[in-house]
């Protein structure tokens, strides 16, 4: 009795967590444009969206930033981490408490700002503007991931490395680098997904000719869901379960 | 010359928030085994972290083979230390751990590879290369932080409590082999411990510091057997002290009284009547018979056992005399005294051959 619920609990969790991602998937396999009855297994949406060269670029653009984005914001925030942990100076406890104020800040307030900030300075709203957003706001998740490991670390070490007559670079490239890789990886995965699916931020900060996926679909299903969004989302989901993958099986490697 | 490797002058360190060290004076011989012993908090980490150059003193200095080590960052000093915690990095395997300072300081690769091998040959561990930290055990990594070290032929090895994260038996294996190891590298070792019995048992000479100064600087023997004040005697080993009244004095003796009773001590260190003193005598200096064992009573107390504690090699007894004063003793089993049994409870005789105690002035 008490193993079935348990098992009727997880059922009804993971039920409720990944149901309307396995209709999705089911939906853009159906032979139909707006039913929602079966109407046979097709390729067809898939097809369409091989043949849409419009949705390709604006999904390249999305990829390509998500990329740099978190890229630079991977190494930012580790950085950002590691000389917290490791320095002493002024405004450190200011700026320790300012990442996390960027993390609960609401996305509207930080996409009004970064707006304002772009139309002072007069800057063309488009790849750059989009890009230096993304980065801003993705930096804080890696600093907090990165530094919650560095924080478990014995302290010691650091000094035990400048012992031995490493120098502040060599530290940082053959100690800190290597024992944090695991949250940086994971602060990159972090910062990739959050740029991936950044609407309200990136609504604000890029221009008409720099269009991005979840601006995309947006005003694509203004008009109804098409099943080629559902071959696209399902194509994206496919995407990052890869990625997790990878990266789950590289942290083993390294264990 | 001198053959000081290190002269620390008139140091002191303060925090913002309180004092560490205050005027520290201390020299350090080349090749010798040195001990900072004291109890956590009394600046003995600290006097290590102004050698190896992780904290700066904010007055004073520190001479390293006669040069002033003012300013220089600790990875050019030639002094290198073994933590308490080990601080092996965890991502890297033995092989690796021991030559991170060769390679930082750019040696080629065949002697890296060679001086490696030489290095975890002399701690044992030359079967171990490729194994990672935490597939080592306690000892094992103690003994690869200390490779790790040595391997960069410092003028001067720190060791911060290297040994309290063992279990008894492993210290007792890994202090002889501390010292044999100091002793065939012929490195000055600086040893910080709070064990008093890991002080004695291996160093040459022991310093030992309480609340930021240092109390005494000497042998074992000097430090256990003649202590410069009360501070040191109870750090160092059990003492039972008892309050002292001078009756007379003269250059050579004193006339005193104990617990009621009088005694006549040698004066060495020339007090005068009237004065108040400490008398200390460990509790191995004091002897307990039973009433039907002693004639002369003269200058023994009465007591009465409290407490009875077999330790195999001796037996401790914790005596209560008329006064109320409990004392602790340890008999010894010996040709006289075969069997040592005491009943809990029983009156018993207390006294120390003349000569073995020591007498301090009160402090304020």
């Amino acid at each position: 009795m008490n193993r079935l619920t348990r098992i009727a609990y997880l059922a009804v969790v993971y039920l409720f967590f990944y149901f309307p991602i396995g209709v999705l998937i089911v939906y853009s396999f159906n032979n139909a444009s707006y039913s929602l009855l079966w109407h046979g297994f097709t390729l067809n949406w898939y097809k369409e969206l091989l043949s849409d060269t419009d949705l390709q670029s604006v999904a390249w653009h999305s990829l390509s930033v998500g990329i740099l984005a978190a890229t630079i914001a991977t190494m930012l925030g580790t950085l950002t981490a590691v000389s917290l942990y490791r320095y002493r100076f002024k405004g450190k406890k200011l700026l320790h408490g300012m990442i996390f104020v960027m993390i609960v800040s609401p996305d509207i307030v930080m996409a009004i700002s970064l707006l304002i900030l772009f139309s002072t300075l007069k800057a063309p709203l488009g790849f750059w503007t989009l890009l230096l957003s993304h980065v801003t706001f993705c930096m804080p998740f890696v600093a907090v991931t990165v530094y919650s490991r560095i924080a478990g670390l014995d302290k010691n070490i650091f000094e035990a490395a400048k012992d031995l007559g490493a120098s502040d670079f060599t530290i940082l490239l053959r100690v800190i680098i290597p024992l944090l890789w695991p949250a940086i990886l994971a602060g990159w995965l972090l910062s990739f997904t959050l740029s991936l699916d950044d609407v309200i931020i990136s609504f604000f900060v890029t221009g008409p000719d720099f269009d991005i996926l979840p601006l995309k679909i947006f005003s694509m299903v203004k008009l109804g869901v098409k099943p080629e969004i559902n071959a696209l989302c399902s194509v994206m989901f496919a995407l990052t379960l890869l990625i997790v993958l990878i990266a789950q099986l590289v942290l083993r490697k390294k264990q | 010359m001198s053959n000081n490797l290190i002269e620390i002058r008139g140091v002191s360190k303060h925090f913002p928030d309180h004092p560490v060290l205050h005027n520290i004076n201390l020299e350090i011989r080349n090749g010798e085994f040195l001990t900072l012993l004291g109890p956590s908090g009394c600046g003995k980490t600290t006097l290590l972290r102004l050698i190896s150059g992780f904290e700066e003193p904010s007055s004073g200095a520190i001479y390293l083979d006669g040069k002033d080590i003012a300013g220089i960052p600790p990875h050019q000093r030639h002094v290198n230390t073994v933590f308490q915690s080990y601080a092996l990095f965890p991502h890297m395997d033995v092989f690796d751990n021991v030559a991170f300072g060769l390679r930082c300081k750019g040696i080629a690769k065949d002697e890296v590879e060679q001086r490696v091998h030489e290095v975890l040959r002399m701690v044992k561990l030359d079967t171990f290369l490729r194994r990672k930290p935490h597939q080592l055990s306690g000892g094992q990594q103690q003994r690869v932080a200390i490779a790790r070290a040595v391997i960069n032929k410092p003028l001067v090895l720190l060791l911060d409590e290297p040994l309290s994260s063992l279990d008894y038996r492993l210290r007792k294996t890994m202090q002889i082999e501390l010292k044999q190891l100091q002793k065939q590298l012929g490195i000055t070792f600086i040893f910080v411990t709070h064990d008093q019995e890991e002080a004695l048992s291996m160093s040459d000479r022991v310093v030992v510091m309480h609340d930021g100064e240092i109390q005494q600087i000497g042998t074992p023997r000097q430090v256990y057997e003649e202590p410069d004040n009360l501070q040191v005697a109870k750090f160092i080993g059990e003492v039972n002290i008892f309050e002292t009244k001078v009756l007379a004095a003269d250059d050579k003796q004193l006339q005193v009284e104990i617990e009621g009773k009088l005694f006549t001590l040698k004066n060495r260190r020339k007090y005068k009547a009237e004065q108040t003193l400490y008398t200390l005598v460990r509790p191995e200096d004091l002897q307990v018979w039973s009433p039907s064992e002693v004639n002369d009573t003269e200058t023994m107390f009465s007591a009465v056992v409290e407490e009875v504690i077999y330790k195999g090699c001796t037996v401790d007894l914790m005596l209560r005399l008329m006064s109320g004063k409990r004392l602790a003793a340890t008999q010894f089993f010996n040709e006289d005294d075969e069997k040592l049994d005491f009943l809990l409870g029983e009156a018993v005789w207390v006294h120390w051959i003349p000569g073995w105690e020591v007498i301090l002035p009160h402090e304020a």
